[in-house]
């Protein structure tokens, strides 16, 4: 059950979280707060910094080192405001011509009760509406855990990259064993199943680029190379985006999606009931 | 709809779902799948909905063949897709197509209950995207009905992708500067309430339906405290500001016509 070991490892801690990429990456990051609306989320650590000399936004969900920050950060399980802080932050991007680069480590949206209350599927929604027109190039990593919507919110993107040991899932291996085999014990199988890795995304023309990861987030030298060599990627690509023009970026970026699960349309509507003597309804 | 089977001397009874009560299947079709004796709305099967709503005769179905496949190869899906056609007649989880409503021209969709509890896969997902893409190209409004328990497991992150594109569709349609309503039924949840169900222009709901993002029993135990019953209802989702109207189904014909209506004449 390789998926399952993988994933098992992708959640244990040492694993570099966004503040590491933030500073390993990028230049004079300075943190933004708050979604002008309601509160501060800290699960999403968020900001202005520049990459190479050039102006991006910034946005990565946190999930904390210990579990005082764990605490802190909501253990990276982000709540309306905070994907509502992202959308604001991406809007200003939008509005200054900066690129947009996400990272996105999260189990999930955080299931409380206020989020429900402050509308966490209307705040995701809202994110995936705006994203695909969004004005700016944008690209999403995928440096850990992948829960779905809650990750989604934060990766409607022109490239979204993986690190190859992360996973990215419609549903948790343990959910989706408990309600198809009503035993979260088969959560291995699950996740085989699920083909929720890095390559198997790729495959499937869900992620564009799978990068090798370190021996170990704790070998310094082998981190900072790694750093090293994201930090030159991104850097050619956001340029070569933003070249682009804007309506390209944007037809390019809603095909890729429109793509997903494509069928054959019938040419010619079908008068209702005409196909109902096919099943008889029980 | 059910074919009248020869044989039984008693009248066919269903119960509700609800209050489990049996009751006679005329008369819950009759007054339109609420239950006559706690006013519960039972659910719908999509294309009775359609009956109910639609102007008679005016109904065209779009794509109504497009079915989806085992795209990840989820082992016993196709078991489970068969299941799901037989019990609701239909070949996926939604109905599309085009309609007039009060004679104003719409395009619709309908979600379907019955199908996997209107899972969102591939097709689903690929239909509702090439019902606004066409409402799109013929400047139509749009009026979709959502039951949903969220993307479909069995097409794995494929189906996830369905929220990206159907938000991106809406969106197209709406920078058209055409009209999408939206009625949330029960349930209502998961991946299609993170998605299309909350982009109408209007959102309107059905009298107690269960319209949330997270599971219940999910957030119960992450609040360690059960929660009251109205958590997650219409009602409670209108009180925080994320439904514009509850709108009794005997009237929901009449509201969409006059709305449709209203969003006519760019």
């Amino acid at each position: 059950m390789e998926a399952y070991e993988k994933i098992k490892k992708t959640r244990q801690s040492g694993r570099a979280t966004s503040v590491d990429y933030i500073n390993g990456i990028f230049e004079e990051f300075t943190e933004l707060h708050g979604d002008r609306r309601f509160a501060d989320d800290h699960a999403v650590l968020a900001g202005i910094a520049t990459l190479n000399g050039v102006p991006v936004t910034v946005i990565g969900i946190e999930k904390g080192k210990n579990i005082q920050e764990r605490m802190e950060r909501n253990f990276g399980c982000v709540s309306p405001e905070g994907y509502r802080k992202a959308l604001r932050l991406m809007k200003q991007a939008e509005k200054f011509g900066r690129p947009v680069i996400c990272i996105v480590d999260t189990q999930g949206a955080y299931a409380g009760a206020g989020a429900e209350e402050r509308g966490a599927g209307a705040a995701i929604a809202e994110n995936l509406y705006e994203m695909m027109t969004l004005r700016t190039p944008i690209i999403s990593l995928m440096i850990g855990e992948g829960g779905s919507g809650g990750a989604l919110a934060l990766a409607v993107a022109d490239r979204v990259w993986m690190l190859e040991n992360a996973y990215y899932s419609v549903v948790s291996p343990e959910a989706c064993a408990s309600i198809l085999y009503k035993d979260a014990g088969k959560a291995p199988e699950a996740a085989e199943h699920l083909r929720l890795m890095a390559n198997d995304l790729y495959g499937f023309g869900i992620v564009e680029k799978v990068i090798p990861e370190p021996e170990s987030f704790t070998d310094a030298e082998g981190t900072k190379h790694f750093f090293h060599q994201l930090r030159r990627d991104l850097s050619r690509e956001i340029k070569h985006l933003s070249h682009m023009s804007r309506d390209t970026l944007l037809s390019e970026r809603y095909e890729k999606y429109r793509k997903i699960g494509r069928y054959e349309s019938d040419t010619a509507p079908t008068p209702a009931k005409a196909r109902r003597v096919f099943f008889g309804r029980k | 709809m059910n074919q009248v089977s020869a044989a039984p001397v008693t009248e066919p009874t269903v119960l509700c779902e609800k209050c489990k009560q049996p009751i006679s299947r005329t008369a819950l079709i009759g007054s339109g799948y609420v239950c006559p004796l706690c006013g519960k709305y039972n659910r719908i099967p999509a294309r009775t909905r359609i009956e109910l709503l639609t102007d008679k005769g005016s109904f065209c179905e779009h794509n109504a063949t497009l079915v989806g496949e085992n795209p990840i190869g989820f082992p016993g899906y196709e078991e489970k897709i068969r299941t799901a056609r037989e019990k609701s007649g239909e070949y996926e989880g939604v109905i599309c197509g085009e309609a007039e409503i009060g004679g104003e021209r719409c395009c619709i969709f309908v979600m379907e209950s019955a199908f996997m509890m209107g899972s969102m896969g591939t097709a689903v997902g690929d239909k509702i995207a090439l019902l606004f893409e066409y409402a799109t190209a013929k400047k139509l409004p749009v009026i979709g009905y959502t039951v949903s328990g969220g993307a479909r497991m069995q097409e794995g992150m494929l189906s996830l992708m369905q929220m990206a594109k159907v938000s991106g569709a809406v969106k197209h349609h709406s920078e058209a500067g055409l009209f999408y309503l939206v009625c949330l039924t029960d349930p209502t949840t998961g991946g299609v309430t993170a998605s299309f169900a909350m982009l109408g222009d209007m959102i309107i709901a059905e009298p107690g339906a269960l319209i949330g993002f997270a599971g219940r029993r999910v957030i119960e135990q992450v609040m360690g405290q059960k929660l009251p019953d109205e958590f997650q209802s219409a009602e409670f989702q209108m009180k925080n500001g994320f439904v514009d109207a509850i709108v009794p189904r005997e009237e929901q014909r009449n509201f969409l016509s006059r709305m449709l209506r209203l969003h006519t004449g760019r």
